[in-house]
């Protein structure tokens, strides 16, 4: 491969790539290493075998999974299993010399929205975390993929991860988003059309002038949700925007090494002449506010539609998932999703608990009412994201239309922290996974976006928040 | 880890595609210490009722499949969360290997450092052979790694691809970690010049 044909993917790779073995598998070096409450496993085996963290100074970690939202006081952690994890992080991390942004440091919060706040994630970067989710920071124009707990023990003990290089699928979306289509609507339009497992073994570029058009919050949110197509890792090239995010953020590089670091992520994007695996192109005009109806990610339909009939699905594989996936979520063929009732409502996750997605679901939520049939929750994605929104008055309003506004954490996104969705009751969630009893037992989640969520609690059902917006 | 021994075994077919982790371990068990064992908690909302009782339909709870090594899965098994606690409940049930035509790149990954083989063979091969344990509760599958070859009822023989070094590691149990500690000196010149290129990071 000559030079000028290189993909952001292969700048990378090529640039962290320690040993290279003759049957694919690299040892990658790792610039850094999220831990978080559930990475207590790994530290056991670091314990087991008497190895000590590498590199303290390019790890960080903070609690996220099983923390409370309605406090900050671990004491009130009623589960004592639930509890060890969070005790543990702290524990594992003082014993190492790990720096962690506990329950009581403002800058604690979800992983996947810390890393970029801190601007510890950065172009250029190799990036993991024992969570499928760190696809997240790719946004900033880094190779950042999830590991599990033996990988994670590996990273913890040499920085490094033997990998086989994943194949390159350059998605583009053109175009302009309508008024109300948002990122969300964007990577739930991109699952539909490629499938849950549309990107297995790749790792995707998002390009496009829709996606050159994001903020990176809403890149952030693009990048998040490319392991529910599969793909281990999601980015988009670094440019002006993620320059000006990054800059005079806690942990981005400061004077001489700023320019010298500006000068570098210039070179990473994408040759003009690159070659892709694989490409997708889709219109940006045409994605309309998405939302789930089924089981998995990939059964999401604008919400101008109906409940598709599973006779209809050309594949078997796909019909008889689609017949289990209505069951499971109580619904019938051919009922319009607008006007379908749902009792709570979830807006957080790493997919969409920042700063943008809240002002967006307040705007909508402001001089409005949560419907009486509905329990609404707002959880800020990190400590600082929650002050930034107090300080812009939202959760005056957010409070003032009768939603809960609660402390950071992943919380009902998988409810390890006991906030869950009853059996039976159908959530509209800005998550990112509609599995079966992901938010509880029975639990019928909808992904939408923050917009979507918004208007679904203060109507009482399913809304295509188009009609609510330019009061 | 233990060393991956030639497989003779009841296979168990599933032919439900995506397969994530959060239905081979629902999140409120992943709290448990590893040591507790996880095959209690396999599959653990679609193989008990609320009551805990066994749902009768459910593959692993008729008498025929419940000895089952193998699993006969669908494409991209595995899928979703990054849990490793996913191959701790397969493992500790008794599962050595799953067939499929795909996996959850991170599944898959987590399956061969805990001596767990997921085996990628044709759609066509896998249907087939899912079709062969399905009509026949109880049939055996054999798995041999060193031939890379799966063995069905039917006497068939089917081939599939690994790589070297993951299959060195599986057949003699050795651990990735012990392996790449030896590379300690590439590791440490490999961060001498970083530090020169990008002194910011
Ligand atoms: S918010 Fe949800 S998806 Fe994100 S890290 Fe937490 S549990 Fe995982």
């Amino acid at each position: 491969m000559t030079a000028a044909t290189r993909t952001l993917l292969d700048k990378i790779w090529d640039r962290h790539a320690i040993v290279q073995r003759d049957d694919g598998q690299t040892l990658l070096y790792i610039d850094r290493h999220f831990i978080h409450d559930g990475s207590r496993r790994a530290f056991e085996v670091l314990g087991e075998r008497g190895l000590k963290v590498r590199r303290p100074d390019r790890t960080f970690g903070t609690p996220d999974h099983y923390v409370p939202t309605n406090g900050r006081d671990m004491a009130t952690i009623e589960d004592p299993d639930a509890r060890l994890m969070v005790e543990a992080i702290a524990r594992n991390a003082a014993a190492h010399g790990v720096a962690v942004f506990g329950l009581d440091d403002p800058r604690q919060g979800i992983a996947h929205v810390v890393g970029p706040e801190q601007g510890l994630s950065q172009p250029g970067m190799t990036i993991v975390c024992g969570d499928s989710h760190t696809s997240t920071h790719g946004a900033l124009g880094a190779l950042a993929f999830g590991i599990g707990a033996s990988e994670v023990s590996h990273v913890l003990a040499t920085q490094t991860l033997w990998q086989r290089k994943p194949k390159a699928k350059r998605i583009t979306v053109d175009g302009t988003l309508g008024a109300g289509v948002t990122a969300k609507d964007v990577i739930l339009a991109i699952i539909a059309r490629i499938g849950a497992d549309g990107a297995v073994g790749h790792a995707i570029e998002y390009a496009g002038s829709a996606i050159r058009g994001l903020s990176v919050e809403g890149r952030l949110t693009v990048c998040n949700m490319s392991i529910e197509a599969g793909a281990r890792a999601g980015m988009v090239a670094p440019d002006d925007t993620t320059i000006a995010y990054l800059e005079g953020r806690p942990y981005a590089p400061k004077g001489a090494q700023w320019e010298q670091a500006v000068r570098f992520w210039r070179s990473l994007p994408s040759d003009a002449e690159a070659r892709f695996d694989s490409e997708v192109a889709l219109d940006a005009a045409t994605i309309a506010p998405m939302v789930t109806w089924g089981t998995s990610p990939q059964d999401a339909v604008a919400i101008t539609e109906r409940v598709p009939d599973p006779a209809d699905f050309a594949d078997a594989g796909r019909r008889a998932a689609a017949g289990k996936a209505l069951e499971y979520m109580g619904l019938t063929p051919g009922t319009a999703l607008s006007g379908i009732p749902v009792q709570r409502v979830f807006i957080g996750s790493c997919t969409n608990s920042r700063i943008e997605d809240l002002r967006i679901a307040a705007q909508i939520a402001s001089g409005r009412k949560v419907a009486s049939t509905v329990r609404a929750m707002v959880v800020p994605g990190s400590g600082l994201v929650k002050r930034q929104a107090e300080a812009e008055g939202l959760d005056g309003v957010f409070k003032a239309a009768g939603f809960e506004w609660r402390e950071a954490g992943c919380s009902m996104c998988v409810g390890m922290n006991g906030d869950l969705v009853a059996a039976g009751e159908r959530c509209a969630s800005t998550s990112n996974r509609n599995f079966v009893g992901r938010q509880g037992k029975g639990a019928r989640t909808h992904l939408v976006s923050p917009a979507m969520a918004a208007a679904a609690a203060v109507t009482g059902a399913f809304t295509d928040v188009r009609a609510l917006l330019g009061r | 880890m233990e060393p991956f021994e030639r497989l003779d075994a009841v296979a168990a077919p599933m032919p439900v595609e995506n397969v994530d982790t959060d239905q081979i371990i629902p999140a409120r068990f992943l709290r448990k210490p590893r040591k507790a064992g996880y095959g209690q908690y396999l599959f653990h909302d679609v193989r008990f009722d609320d009551a805990g009782r066994e749902r009768t339909g459910f593959v692993l709870n008729q008498p025929a499949y419940r000895p089952a090594r193998v699993l006969v899965a669908d494409k991209n098994f595995g899928c979703g969360s990054s849990r490793e606690h996913a191959v701790y409940a397969l493992w500790d049930y008794g599962f050595r290997a799953v067939i499929a035509p795909s996996y959850g790149d991170i599944f898959y990954g987590n399956s061969l450092k805990n001596g767990f083989l997921p085996i990628v063979l044709p759609v066509a091969s896998v249907v087939r052979l899912r079709d062969l344990v399905q009509q026949s509760p109880g049939a055996h599958v054999i798995v041999d790694l060193d031939l890379q070859q799966v063995i069905g009822p039917d006497g068939r023989r089917l081939e599939f691809e690994i790589d070297a070094f993951r299959k060195h590691c599986l057949l003699h149990g050795i651990d990735e970690l012990d392996f790449t500690l030896g590379h300690r000196a590439e590791i440490e010149a490999y961060e001498r010049t970083q530090s020169g290129a990008t002194p910011w990071l």
